[in-house]
């Protein structure tokens, strides 16, 4: 036993959570911003895929890796806008929106790289994974005093500038959210837009930033995936994380700390899981893992939210009482 | 000819807000205005009156910009407008306090207060401490007390209606519209409220007032417009009307304003609460051994100040929450812990106090809504499918009976006005055949004519053998309505008075304040044994 998990918790493996957590943390915010809002963008899987094949295609062709990053920021902002038009101008169903937004990421990027790599390479590819060599791979930064403390400093230094760009955006999303007045104008959407246009909020506007905000953090995760994580885009690369990050966002409550720390429990998920299965175990019983754990946590936050609104409940009845008194 | 333009010049000095011919048709066909016009002047207190759906809200919308009128013209201080936006109307000075908070419940005071022209410092950053220094600043110039740092999830009602008159002045209100501001206060913040009004009023402040309670309207306010089905029925002075002549006038046809009833003839008990104990999660005791019965064929009436045990009581008696101790009967059976259908099946009734929450599916049409406690019931099914013509004709006789003012039964109950939800919870729940009736707070924002009317019925249903138990925040409603009465303070039962005729309100006033208490044995008598 002790064996087993001398050989599972090694240094590389506590590593491979940041790495593994980055992409899902980068959805995670986007879900942040745009719950807060009052919008369920379940098409941040989708909008992952596409900014994830268009990166990798820019970088190809432009030869670096900057590029391939910007544009697939770029992409998820636009697709987040064109979200948006949908919802919130022509009042489609955002859950419909946001499964077409899916299906787009998932069928709809498989036709297009094809056509394009037709047109650009003279071939029909499938993916793009033989166009991304290793110097169109996001680079790592190595942290100088921080890399020479043992055990923690290979297991936080040497990440890439991605990684580090996804904790830091967890510290600037709460600033955002909860330090500027456009925070202030997202939570009033989302929790009352009745009482946010009352006082001439313009809550399209604010809705329409905070959609595009979760598309431009879906954009980063997916330059992540197809730039860093793997090499170059394939089918079904995302799998699955747009919709883990959904689940973190709601298991952290919304909040972006909770939410990341959240993120950080799948990543460890799947950390375990690669880890567990590369020294042996059937990788059938270890590829539930991470959706055992979301399911799990679902239900350990269904069980404190509940608590939490009881308490809640109790808390104003009570102030009530004390100034009546 | 310059006499006349002078006249003119004078009614512009004279009117702050003029709407003139004012008409307006929802998308769905309803016209909630027609032809109105109102005329307040500057520095008074005027009332707009009328039955639920008359069109007040809809009239105070357009004025606020979040309604187009189809046709006529607004016009303040002499400037001809075109509101297309709350945010022109309140450049324009205007400000409005809804029917329904618009706060958000999870921001602090002052954060609410500020929200849409945030203080900033740096450029983006809020400045919440200036938030706090402006929210104190207008709280103490117009003497209303609010905690700018408490969040409004956790403020009373009352408190609420103050941060909602405060973002107004906030914004530099001159004209302020308070639709239905007195609704969901209780006495004490009532009147409170109104030396607050009078004091704006002194400062130059005009105020357009909506309140289905004609008190209210007597005491504090100087003109009144009165609409009557979506018609504008004239203006008057309030000190040149009584009661009964806007009520006529609101309703078309003479209202008892007081309420009719022969004496009750009380037989078998049916609800039987006793030794009642809940102590919430704070420690505190709400509910400190509660005891009392409800015989068929009497109303028993329980007032008392708001947060004084009564909210907890109808939770416990319909599984809403649970006590720590105690029993209740219905006819003998056990009702604690059972699921609502079951409690229903007892014959139990609730008209709840939130209507919104607990009496309504906003989405749902009026039909719907008026079957959702039987529509498992042989004669609305049909094997098992609905029998559609059987729901259709059954509700349509509870729209006709209970003078519900719809299209028709397939609209969607939210877009009702206020006082129209309560008589589709109201239908619902007294049609059901019951053995006990909860009325809790029966007739909070529902206008004089249907107030008359959900009261008559209550006495009807009693008479004719229900056993009603009555919670209302409204001194005189109980008083009037209750054929005896329980007052409760601090979670128990301060006093018990068999007979509602002998009472007056500083009696009642002693007690509910808790200067006084009644020896146990007088109050063990509720209990009936
Ligand atoms: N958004 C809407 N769409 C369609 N019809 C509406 C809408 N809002 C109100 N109505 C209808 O317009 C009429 C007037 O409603 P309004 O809310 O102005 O009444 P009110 O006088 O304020 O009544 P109450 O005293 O019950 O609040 C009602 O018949 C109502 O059903
Ligand atoms: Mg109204």
């Amino acid at each position: 036993m002790l064996d087993f998990l001398s050989m599972v918790f090694t240094i590389d493996f506590f590593y491979s959570i940041f790495r593994i957590t980055a992409p899902i943390l980068f959805a995670t915010l986007g879900a942040v911003v745009v719950e807060k809002a009052g919008i369920s963008n379940i098409g941040l899987e989708g909008i992952m895929m596409s900014s994830a094949l268009f990166g990798s295609l820019t970088a190809y062709w432009s030869g670096a890796w900057y590029v391939g990053v910007l544009v697939a920021l770029a992409v998820g902002i636009v697709l987040g806008f064109v979200m948006g038009f949908f919802a919130f101008n022509l009042k489609t169903d955002i859950i419909l929106t946001g499964i077409a937004m899916n299906m787009v990421g998932s069928g709809g990027m498989l036709f297009l790289v094809r056509v394009i790599t037709n047109l650009t390479e003279g071939r029909a590819m499938a993916s793009t994974t033989s166009l991304i060599t290793a110097n169109l791979q996001i680079p790592a930064v190595h942290i100088p005093l921080l890399e020479d403390i043992p055990i923690l400093g290979p297991i936080l230094s040497g990440h890439s500038v991605l990684t580090y760009l996804a904790f830091i955006l967890v510290f600037l999303t709460w600033v955002m959210l909860y330090k500027t007045s456009l925070g202030l104008n997202i939570r009033s959407v989302g929790e009352n837009p009745n009482a946010a246009s009352s006082v001439g909020i313009s809550v399209i506007r604010i809705k329409y930033i905070a959609i595009a905000f979760s598309g431009a953090m879906a954009g980063l995760g997916g330059a992540f995936m197809s730039m860093y994580y793997a090499m170059g885009w394939s089918q079904d690369m995302v799998a699955g994380r747009g919709f883990i990050a959904l689940a973190a966002q709601a298991m952290g409550a919304g909040e972006p700390l909770g939410s990341m720390l959240a993120a950080m429990v799948f990543g460890f998920a799947q950390a375990f899981g690669i880890k567990v299965s590369a020294i042996g175990v059937d990788s059938n019983l270890v590829s539930p893992i991470p959706y055992v754990v979301t399911i799990l946590g679902l239900v350990v936050f269904a069980l404190v939210a509940r608590r939490r609104a009881k308490h809640q409940h109790s808390a104003a009845a009570l102030e009530k009482l004390a100034s009546k008194a | 000819m310059a006499e006349a333009r002078a006249a003119a010049e004078n009614s512009v000095e004279e009117y702050v807000v003029q709407m003139k011919g004012i008409t307006k048709v929802y998308p769905n066909g309803i016209a909630a205005n027609q032809d109105v016009d109102l005329f307040v002047k500057k520095g008074e207190i005027h009332a707009l009156m009328g039955e639920n759906g008359a069109g007040k809200s809809t009239l105070m919308k357009m004025l606020f910009g979040l309604e187009q009128p189809t046709s006529g013209e607004i016009i303040i201080n002499g400037e001809k407008v075109n509101l297309t936006s709350p945010t022109v109307a309140i450049s324009k000075g205007i400000g409005m306090v809804h029917q329904h908070f618009m706060l958000v419940p999870s921001l602090t005071v002052a954060e609410n207060m500020v929200l849409g022209i945030v203080p900033k410092k740096s450029g983006i950053f809020i400045d919440y401490k200036k938030a706090v220094e402006i929210t104190k600043e207008y709280s103490q110039r117009f003497n209303l007390h609010v905690e700018p740092d408490a969040k409004v999830m956790d403020i009373p009602v009352g408190m609420k209606q103050k941060v909602e008159i405060l973002k107004a002045l906030v914004r530099g209100a001159k004209i302020l519209i308070l639709d239905e501001p007195t609704a969901v206060l209780t006495t004490q913040e009532t009147t409170e409220l109104f030396k607050e009004l009078i004091h704006l009023k002194e400062q130059g402040y005009t105020i357009i007032f909506i309140s289905h309670k004609l008190n209210e309207i007597m005491e504090i306010t100087d003109r009144l417009t009165i609409l009557r089905g979506g018609k504008s029925m004239g203006v008057h002075n309030t000190r040149d009307v009584t009661k009964e002549e806007i009520s006529r006038l609101m309703v078309g046809r003479d209202v008892v304003l007081s309420v009719q009833k022969d004496v009750a003839k009380p037989t078998d008990t049916v609800l039987k609460v006793r030794d009642m104990e809940y102590v919430n999660e704070w420690g505190k005791k709400m509910l400190d051994k509660v005891s009392f019965s409800v015989r068929k064929g009497e109303i028993l009436g329980i007032a008392g100040v708001e947060g004084n045990g009564q909210k907890e009581l109808v939770d416990m008696l319909f599984n809403l929450n649970t006590p720590n101790a105690g029993t209740a009967t219905v006819n003998g059976e056990n009702i604690l812990g059972l699921p609502q259908r079951k409690i229903r099946e007892k014959g139990v009734s609730l008209v709840p106090e939130d209507r919104m929450v607990f009496g309504i599916a906003g989405d749902g049409t009026i039909e719907e809504n008026l079957i959702s406690d039987r529509c498992g019931s042989k004669d609305l099914n049909r094997g098992p499918l609905f029998n559609m013509n059987a729901i259709h004709d059954s509700c349509k006789k509870l729209i006709e009976d209970y003078l519900i003012l719809c299209k028709s039964g397939k609209q969607k109950v939210k877009m009702l006005s206020g006082g129209n939800i309560q008589k589709v919870v109201v239908a619902r729940e007294f049609s059901n055949d019951p053995v006990l009736i909860i009325a809790d707070q029966p007739t909070r924002g529902i206008d004089v004519g249907a107030t008359e009317f959900i009261r008559k019925k209550l006495v009807e249903l009693s008479r004719s053998g229900i056993a009603v138990l009555l919670i209302s925040a409204d001194l005189s409603e109980v008083m009037e309505l209750s054929d005896s009465l329980i007052v409760m303070y601090g979670g128990k039962i301060a006093a018990y008075f068999e007979d509602t005729r002998e009472l007056n309100d500083e009696i009642m006033g002693e007690y509910m304040l808790g200067l006084k208490r009644q020896p146990e044995e007088q109050v063990r008598r509720v209990c009936h044994e």
